[in-house]
């Protein structure tokens, strides 16, 4: 066989002795990350079929300014400068979206699909300069837990929507009355797996308790951590799983709010 | 014993040990071992076809073609139980223990590559020269407890407390995890980073209850903690199953982020006083 170059030497991009399919992961990570942002791009821009009866799409929420009943503070304010697109997702998407780019189960993942920093575990990679996490620009994923903060924020908004969508405009009587549709049981799943997202996120593990050494002698903060770290350890799959039903649940709403789709009331 | 276990586990996040995985059928026959010889200088692959039985792993193969074709083989082993973390190697492009990899476990339709670890210079055939983690564990701050609890010089920890670092401290050093890291093994920045291995190593001393001493700075300057981008790939291979990643590294990473990246949380220690670790 021919010759093999000392093995400290850099390998060629996609270089390996692997045997398995490993170029499969990056792959899929790469196409289902891209088909979610461009979804959450476009969608983000439409700027109507947002709301649908007491539903709110979770891309849209706060909605802070805008023409629907939820908005906080009213219609597009004047100062809103003419030239540029106005969207309520627009004022309040970069931040969960941040929260995401910042996250580390997702810096390792887009790092792997769409930087190949490696390609895979054990395969080559295409440049040889490295500088990592250590300066700029990366070292500004340190900021992390400050988008967990406003992430917590957008996690008791969210949980407010699901209330919302509990209750129903009843035209005959004038008056909201209690009800459950499949739109709802969607706003509430999506919260529930947001929140295992973000309440198992490792920055809140790490302040809800991880920053201390003994942990004995503090009941609830041990429990709190106990329980982040029972959520972190499947941290990966809540981050996909709620990814697919934020954007699930946008889609269900559009689709209800075109006519498309109906939403079907169990109560 | 076994009842506390579990609980433990649950807190600290370690996983449970479980049976790897056998795809193939038991082997039988013979196979074919594509094995790495050479030196420094450089090397080749050499293929080798030697009889395989049931229960085989990649080490009894390779110490079969040591005793019966190439006598001259070097390959450093000691216990054959997956503990000493000797015998690492790659083996079909995957770093690996010989001793517990199974033939079952790969296909041996088409020849087998065994390889020294990467990130290591060779020695001869599959032994690296694994010396530098020795040099690199001389430079961590080393253990210092508060002062002794009780008069007769022992000290009280809680069991909750030490579950924690007990999982660090499975680590048999194999070196396994710093032969995938890319940091290492594909950028060989040996002198700016330490390696999973030795984040692992700080973690059990940095979260250990006893310990005051503070590495946090040194982690970010002289050793890198910045240069991991959290591939994971420490984690997959390390045959003690520890949360690398998951326990070690991000905790540590955190706790520079305290230190040199949070104002407001700076800012909040101040006036309330936050507990120290």
């Amino acid at each position: 066989m021919a010759d093999v170059p000392h093995p400290l030497t850099r390998r060629r991009f996609g270089a390996t002795m692997r045997r398995d399919a490993w170029w499969l992961q990056p792959a899929l990570v790469f196409v289902l990350l891209s088909s979610f942002i461009v979804y959450a791009t476009w969608a983000a821009f439409q700027g109507a079929h947002y709301t649908f009866g007491p539903y709110l799409s979770p891309f849209y929420s706060p909605e802070l300014f805008g023409s629907s009943p939820h908005a906080w503070f009213g219609p597009k304010p004047a100062w809103w400068p003419r030239w540029l697109v106005f969207s309520p997702a627009l004022l309040i998407l970069p931040f969960p979206g941040l929260f995401r780019v910042t996250c580390y189960y997702y810096r390792g993942a887009y790092y792997k699909a769409f930087w190949a920093d490696p390609p895979a575990c054990s395969v080559g990679e295409p440049r040889a300069r490295y500088r990592g996490e250590a300066s700029f620009p990366l070292i500004v994923q340190n900021i992390h837990r400050y988008f967990l903060y406003i992430a917590l924020f957008f996690l008791v908004v969210l949980l407010s929507d699901v209330w919302k969508a509990l209750w129903f405009f009843d035209s005959a009587t004038g008056r909201a009355t209690f009800g459950i549709g499949v739109g709802t049981l969607v706003l509430a799943v999506n919260v529930v797996l947001l929140g295992g997202y973000t309440l198992g996120c490792h920055s809140m593990r790490h302040v809800i308790g991880g920053y201390l050494d003994r942990l004995s002698g503090r009941p609830v903060r041990r429990r709190l951590y106990a329980c982040s770290s029972c959520l972190n350890r499947a941290h990966m799959r809540w981050a996909w799983c709620s990814l697919f039903s934020v954007a699930f649940a946008d889609l269900y709403i559009r689709l209800c709010s075109m006519g498309v789709w109906t939403d079907w009331r169990i109560l | 014993m076994t009842d506390t276990l579990k609980p433990d586990l649950a807190e600290t996040g370690a996983v449970e040990e479980t049976e790897p995985p056998r795809p193939h059928a038991e082997p039988q026959g013979s196979a074919t071992f594509r094995v790495w010889r050479g030196d420094r200088s450089g090397g080749r692959f050499v293929d080798y076809r030697t009889a395989v039985s049931p229960g085989m792993v990649v080490l009894d193969a390779v110490h079969q073609i040591q005793a019966e074709q190439a006598n001259d083989l070097a390959v450093r082993w000691n216990c054959k139980a997956g503990k000493c973390g000797s015998c690492s190697a790659e083996v079909n492009g995957q770093p690996k223990l010989m001793c517990m990899t199974r033939l079952s476990e790969l296909p041996l339709d088409q020849p087998v590559t065994v390889e020294p670890m990467r990130s290591f210079p060779p020695i001869k055939d599959l032994v690296t020269d694994v010396s530098w983690n020795f040099r690199v564990k001389t430079r961590i701050a080393p253990f210092t407890p508060r002062p002794p609890d009780a008069p007769d010089g022992t000290w009280r920890i809680a069991q909750s407390d030490v579950d924690r670092v007990q999982e660090f401290r499975k680590c048999i050093e194999c070196f396994l995890c710093q032969d995938v890291c890319h940091v290492l093994r594909d950028h060989h920045l040996h002198e700016e980073f330490i390696g999973p291995r030795f984040l692992v190593y700080v973690a059990a001393l940095e979260m250990h209850p006893l310990d005051t001493g503070d590495r946090v700075e040194a982690l970010r300057r002289a050793h890198g903690i910045g240069y991991c981008n959290i591939t994971k790939c420490c984690t997959k291979v390390c045959p003690e199953h520890i949360t690398i990643t998951d326990n070690a590294i991000i905790p540590l990473k955190e706790r520079v982020v305290d230190q040199f990246f949070d104002p407001l949380g700076k800012l909040l220690k101040v006036f309330s006083r936050r507990e120290q670790p």
